[in-house]
């Protein structure tokens, strides 16, 4: 299910140059902006809420999972390299498994941690907001990886998609049609969070049990979808 | 320019149609000026699709109905409940559709200049009687008239809207106006952006993330922080921190320059006139700082 040489491939398309200054940058202006607030206002869990909330699982970890979830996949498809990885003797859904798990690492990685570290800084861990917001992070994160590669392989324009979603859905959509937030990973990953933290530090629109049945059923469902569409993918050309 | 009448005159330095001897042309040879027009006027209509497959109109297109629509909506409320004034800001309208505009650089930018950087094409833009000024100066003002058009387009329905529905003419127009300025202004620094961001990489998808990630992050980030420091009182810094986002820059500048109700959260503005005077000089250092960046990238394309 997990192939080594398809992993070594996809850490180095993740992580070369200019991706990676991005995937560093985000996590950093987030701990710059912890330190900064810290020594501005003090600790203080509302502020803390806030900007864990608002900036760090609301903009920077969807944005994480566009760029790794997409960038897994669709570059390789875009310029048509694909084809080499495909005729190799390699089932296409230990290809999509692999490259999911490395997205998933990846954008763990890149969102969790330092969310949770955001969280040391601004409060250090008061009510347990830095392990609830790091926790949701890694949730979000799974779940984005997943949702990302699988439009990734159904669209050329994958990056765009992803974030309509991210942006249009999530903030927008989701703050005029209360029905909305239901269907958002990020109220997923809020309902996670809102079970660590100590009781109403943070409050989710869905339930824990809902939550993680969607959780698990996006996730699983996009990669199968992924596997699916890639064993039957053909290449277009250039428009 | 310059090189024009000389070419009339038929001279032939300007020319660079090579002789490999299949077959004369002795037309008239369109200069410069004609190159960097051509190039605009594909680039802008590149930006709406227009001339190009059916998939690549599809997102503009979208985009642009999604900006005019809430315009007409307003504008339906206004006529049939007789408000007596807009409920939007002229200068607000862009504002509030900011993620539209976002996506719709993040999806054109990278459109306009990635593609030739992918596909080579560069190269055979400067073996044309062009300069490096042509080139960036053309695809700079064909992104920024594409924004123009997507920003002011609503703005014009609107302002259609409020005379049909007997508002003040004077007051109005004057509004109107302060937002065609701003839209003009707000055009200039995201195209900029946008194109800076887009011309480092060959890669669209790459270039589309980075050109989204840096509007909605610096946006997320100066708006979290001025939310705290709302919470915390310290309302004299709101006025400044909306520096550090292309929006609230633009915010900034329209509530000092323009009049308008800054939307920074409880409406603090830039405090005083050195605040707005320091806004306005880093809006127009944006623009001359992203064409100087623009400059220097295309300073060496390679075939590499």
């Amino acid at each position: 299910m997990y192939n080594a040489t398809v992993a070594r491939l996809t850490y180095r398309a993740l992580l070369g140059r200019k991706r990676a200054a991005l995937l560093f940058a985000l996590p950093l202006l987030l701990l710059v902006i912890s330190v900064a607030v810290r020594l501005l206002a003090g600790a203080d869990d509302g502020t803390t809420g806030d900007l864990l909330g608002g900036f760090a699982l609301a903009t920077m970890v969807p944005l994480i999972g566009v760029i790794a979830g997409t960038g897994a996949i669709a570059p390789e498809i875009d310029d048509g390299s694909i084809v080499y990885l495909l005729s190799k003797p390699v089932r296409r859904s230990v290809v999509i498994l692999t490259k999911l798990l490395v997205a998933m690492g990846v954008s763990v990685f890149f969102s969790a941690i330092p969310t949770f570290f955001a969280g040391l800084i601004l409060d250090g861990n008061s009510r347990h907001l830095a392990v609830a917001y790091g926790v949701a992070a890694a949730v979000a994160s799974l779940a984005y990886s997943a949702i990302f590669l699988l439009l990734g392989v159904v669209t050329r324009h994958a990056v765009v998609a992803g974030l309509v979603y991210a942006l249009v859905w999530e903030s927008l959509i989701g703050s005029l049609v209360p029905g909305a937030r239901t269907l958002s990973v990020q109220q997923w990953a809020l309902a996670s969070a809102s079970h660590i933290a100590d009781g109403g530090a943070i409050s989710a629109q869905v339930g824990l049990p809902v939550a993680i049945v969607l959780l698990v059923v996006v996730t699983l469902g996009a990669t199968w979808g992924a596997a699916g569409k890639l064993r039957r993918l053909t290449l277009a050309g250039e428009e | 320019m310059s090189s024009e009448p000389a070419l009339r005159d038929g001279s032939r330095d300007d020319s660079r149609i090579h002789d490999i001897g299949y077959r004369h042309y002795d037309g008239e040879r369109l200069g410069r000026a004609s190159i960097r027009r051509a190039l605009f006027s594909q680039s802008l209509r590149g930006a709406y699709g227009l001339g190009r497959s059916g998939r690549s109109k599809v997102l503009p297109m979208i985009l642009f109905a999604v900006m005019c629509l809430p315009a007409a909506i307003i504008d339906a409320v206004t006529v049939y409940v007789h408000l007596t004034k807009l409920p939007v800001e002229y200068t607000r309208y862009a504002i509030y559709l900011q993620a539209v505009i976002g996506l719709y650089l993040a999806a054109q930018a990278p459109q306009s200049v990635s593609r030739d950087l992918r596909f080579k094409t560069v190269p055979l833009y400067f073996s044309r009687p062009m300069e490096r000024v042509d080139y960036v100066l053309a695809k700079f003002g064909a992104m920024a008239a594409a924004l123009f058009v997507l920003t002011a387009t609503p703005l014009v329905v609107l302002y259609v809207g409020a005379l049909l529905a007997k508002l003040s003419f004077g007051t109005q127009t004057a509004g109107f106006g302060k937002g065609l300025l701003a839209a003009a202004l707000l055009s200039l620094v995201l195209a900029g952006i946008g194109l800076v961001l887009a011309a480092a990489t060959p890669r669209r998808g790459f270039g589309v993330a980075a050109v989204i990630a840096v509007l909605t992050i610096s946006y997320a980030a100066v708006s979290s922080v001025e939310a705290i420091a709302y919470s915390r009182g310290n309302t004299g810094a709101i006025g400044w921190l909306g520096l550090f986002s292309p929006i609230t820059l633009i915010d900034g500048v329209q509530s000092w320059w323009l009049g308008a109700h800054s939307a920074a959260v409880g409406g603090y503005g830039p405090p005083g006139v050195v605040a707005g005077i320091v806004y306005l000089l880093v809006a127009l250092g944006l623009i001359g700082g992203s064409f100087a960046l623009l400059m220097r990238r295309y300073r060496k394309v390679g075939l590499g």
